[in-house]
């Protein structure tokens, strides 16, 4: 029986040391859906992106993954992930494009196995669907920062994920690549049925591609479609944008005593 | 040379153990440096040191050891080290290099106190520093070779963990690889080939023939596969020159070696250099 959904979460928190990064999260995610997180900084995007992937594990609540429990879920290459290009890797690293989204399918082949005989044609479909064939040869290195993040999506499709988890991917892409990028992310959603969970700040540049939206901070102050979102009354997103601004404010005061 | 070579089997087992070391020691090599692992090799080898020095000054009081090759020992705490060196990086999360310094002085403070201990250095000592052409015995031969097909036989079963691992490990983590476990035995292997290796290279010089040959590699590497290429060519190029200049010259061939690989690693760089200008150069004629 198919799971009624991708991702769920329920009443997950996540706490580090002593401070509370995640409350009461509760967020379901079905197949097809293109989710943008939104929060300021600090509001555990990426705290709550770990905890999906098993990064890391949740103080209390419980998640599941395509109905499985997160514990039990074994079939981690249905999860594609890319991180943000800043830390993902030394620009120094000798690898090709092809030996890069190759490592994709790790997972997917198994341990003490030999990648797959067809992986060539496997990398090329990836690379093809995010248009970068052309350097599949070149090293990763010298590609610009747009092109390498291309490239680590296509490691994540490689593996054929059922679901991309994308943690600020357009961070140090120059401006005017990043509407195709999000173009690009738009025709997988489309064309592939790729669920999608995209934490941005570029709210304006995708807003037309979603589908839903859930503002984070702390805890999920809002979750549903994208026009119930824009109809949010401006105090209501204060609300949720603002109280970060108070707490940290509050958070730095006792620091300095 | 090369009858010199038919007639002796010292020369013999020093040039096999030290063809066997140029291939496991920059192949794994790539993997430590891409890694930024570097350093703690040069902690493990000065912990393997304590374990040779120990069995040393046993061989001297107890009749057990003065039968058992002192590199049994070497490995043992070699092991131990990486295994610790494990425990306090995760003990130590936010400041992990703190593993190295901490091992490293650990295995030098043993080592001073085994050599003391033993009255001080002996030519077999020396040996084991600075490595030596006639000290290599068939027995160690045979254990470099042992040591070398589980480093084979390791990369191959764990060559696409190990290179996802080095590339982006929280990826590899997200995918659910079990690096804790991939990781351990690398560091256990690592500390195999240290092991290995000092005969030939000697101890204070093990770590550089398994960084040298990848610096000078990765300089003109596309891919990774093309770096362990050029690495393996570079190590071996090093030992078989550094050997014959340490036979013909009658000098430790840790340092010819080392040496070597230094001249490399400099031919490589002023060679890239001056492909660089060149190609800079044509275009530029074509552009204008």
């Amino acid at each position: 029986m198919k799971a009624p959904y991708d991702i769920e979460l329920n009443d997950v928190s996540f706490q580090y040391d002593q401070n509370i990064v995640l409350k009461n999260i509760s967020l379901q995610v079905k197949q097809g859906d293109f989710l943008a997180v939104l929060g300021p900084n600090g509001s555990g995007k990426s705290t709550l992106l770990k905890i999906i992937l098993g990064l890391l594990k949740p103080t209390s609540g419980t998640i599941k993954l395509f109905g499985e429990k997160s514990r039990d879920f074994k079939k981690r290459e249905w999860l594609g992930y890319v991180s943000q290009k800043s830390n993902a890797f030394n620009t120094g690293f000798p690898a090709t494009v092809y030996e890069v989204v190759q490592s994709g399918l790790v997972k997917k082949t198994g341990l003490f196995k030999n990648y797959p005989k067809d992986s060539l044609e496997r990398v090329e479909k990836a690379l093809n669907s995010v248009g970068m064939i052309d350097f599949i040869n070149q090293s990763i290195g010298e590609l610009s920062g747009g092109q390498q993040q291309r490239v680590f999506i296509a490691r994540a499709l490689v593996a054929e994920p059922k679901c991309l988890i994308l943690d600020e991917p357009t961070v140090g892409i120059d401006h005017q690549h990043v509407q195709s990028f999000y173009n690009m992310l738009a025709e997988l959603n489309r064309d592939q049925h790729l669920t999608l969970i995209l934490v941005t700040h570029d709210v304006d540049t995708v807003s037309s591609k979603i589908s839903h939206v859930a503002c984070l901070n702390q805890t999920i102050h809002f979750h549903g479609f994208k026009n119930e979102f824009n109809q949010l009354s401006d105090e209501d997103r204060q609300a949720w944008y603002g109280h970060s601004v108070r707490k940290i404010h509050h958070m730095k005061s006792e620091g300095t005593q | 040379m090369i009858e010199a070579l038919l007639n002796y089997e010292f020369l013999q087992n020093a040039f096999a153990s030290g063809i066997i070391i140029g291939l496991i020691a920059p192949l794994l090599g790539v993997f430590i440096v891409v890694r930024r692992l570097s350093l703690i090799a040069d902690a493990l080898s000065h912990v393997t040191l304590a374990g040779i020095a120990g069995s040393l000054y046993l061989s001297q009081t107890t009749a057990v050891f003065a039968l058992l090759n002192p590199l049994y020992l070497g490995i043992v705490a070699a092991v131990t080290g990486s295994v610790l060196i494990e425990r306090l990086r995760r003990l130590y999360k936010h400041y992990e290099e703190l593993a190295i310094p901490i091992i490293m002085s650990a295995g030098i403070g043993f080592s001073a106190i085994f050599i003391s201990l033993a009255n001080g250095f002996s030519s077999d000592l020396f040996g084991y520093l600075f490595g030596s052409v006639s000290a290599v015995s068939r027995q160690d031969l045979w254990i470099v070779l042992a040591i070398a097909c589980i480093v084979v036989i390791f990369l191959v079963l764990f060559y696409k963990e190990l290179f996802l691992m080095s590339f982006d490990e929280e990826y590899a983590k997200a995918s659910g690889l079990p690096s804790k476990w991939v990781h351990l035995l690398f560091m256990i292997v690592t500390a195999l080939v240290i092991a290995a290796s000092m005969r030939i290279v000697g101890i204070l010089l093990v770590s550089s023939l398994m960084t040298l040959p990848v610096a000078a590699s990765m300089r003109l590497a596309k891919g990774f596969k093309q770096a362990i290429f050029y690495a393996v060519i570079f190590g071996e190029a090093a030992v078989i020159i550094g050997l014959v200049c340490a036979f013909y010259l009658n000098i430790a061939p840790g340092g010819t070696i080392v040496v070597t690989s230094i001249i490399i690693l400099l031919l490589v760089l002023l060679g890239k250099k001056i492909w660089l200008a060149v190609v800079t150069k044509t275009e530029r004629g074509r552009l204008a």
